[in-house]
């Protein structure tokens, strides 16, 4: 059956009323907080690798480093990844401690569009460290429709 | 259908060395913020967690959302102290449950 005009614009008009709410800076400024556990994130230690121009948002190739002796009494509890303008602000945290011998995981990553993206360190003794960079991006994923 | 999943790690290792994992499971990773052809949400249906363990100790896990890209890949760093099997687990929503296994002899 072929679709009226009328039904598209509904169907469209739809698609917007759908369109979900973005993660804001508050968000992300909370999202950070809830992970710092009440401590100030410092600057350092925590290298957020991307490339700064990203064509495709879908699978965006992304690796954190911290500069850790990764021993019992020094090492990194926790990698955490967060976004400013995804719908929500976590992307993912990893698990870490001596056992992991090095401080540094890579995955892909969903990006909705041109954002600041902030990697945190916690440590063993409970500091927090953290970089952020700031990406553009070309073609978004495709967060509206399929 | 069956769950295909993939480790990547080395046969052998010398002891104390840092061996680089890469583990990857085909799975959509749903966001539920899209919309389907008929104007619907498609309901979220993602991973939220992997566990890397060796012969039964947690080396590595990670809390996944959304925002993790399709067949999540990650690679991560494990010290190879004695031969055994490392086993990499997901698991998900609506029930999704997978393991994979990999031998590694430790000289």
């Amino acid at each position: 059956m072929p679709l009226h005009r009328r039904q598209i614009a509904i169907a469209g008009f739809g698609t917007l009323l759908l369109r979900p709410a973005r993660a804001t800076p508050q968000a992300l400024q909370a999202a950070i907080e809830a992970f710092a556990d009440g401590r100030t994130p410092r600057q350092g230690r925590v290298t957020l690798d991307i490339a700064p121009l990203i064509e495709n948002g879908n699978a965006v190739p992304v690796t954190v480093q911290v500069q850790s002796p990764m021993t019992a009494a020094d090492h990194v509890r926790q990698i955490a990844l967060f976004t400013e303008r995804n719908p929500n602000p976590e992307v993912a945290v990893f698990h870490l401690g001596p056992r992991s011998g090095r401080a540094a995981v890579s995955t892909r990553i969903r990006l909705a569009t041109s954002q600041r993206l902030v990697a945190l360190a916690k440590l063993n003794d409970g500091s927090v460290w953290q970089q952020s960079v700031d990406v553009i991006v070309t073609l978004s994923a495709c967060v509206e429709g399929g | 259908m069956a769950t295909r999943a993939l480790v990547f790690a080395p046969k052998t290792a010398r002891r104390g060395e840092v061996l680089e994992i890469r583990a990857t499971v085909q799975h959509p990773m749903e966001t539920g913020h899209r919309s389907d052809s008929a104007g619907g949400v498609l309901p979220r249906d993602i991973l939220r967690r992997m566990e890397c363990r060796w012969d039964g100790e947690l080396v590595f896990a990670a809390d996944l959302h959304a925002a993790v890209a399709a067949n999540p890949l990650l690679a991560f760093p494990v010290v190879a102290l004695a031969s055994g099997t490392l086993s990499v687990s997901w698991t998900g929503d609506n029930g999704f449950a997978h393991t994979e296994s990999v031998a590694i002899s430790v000289a």
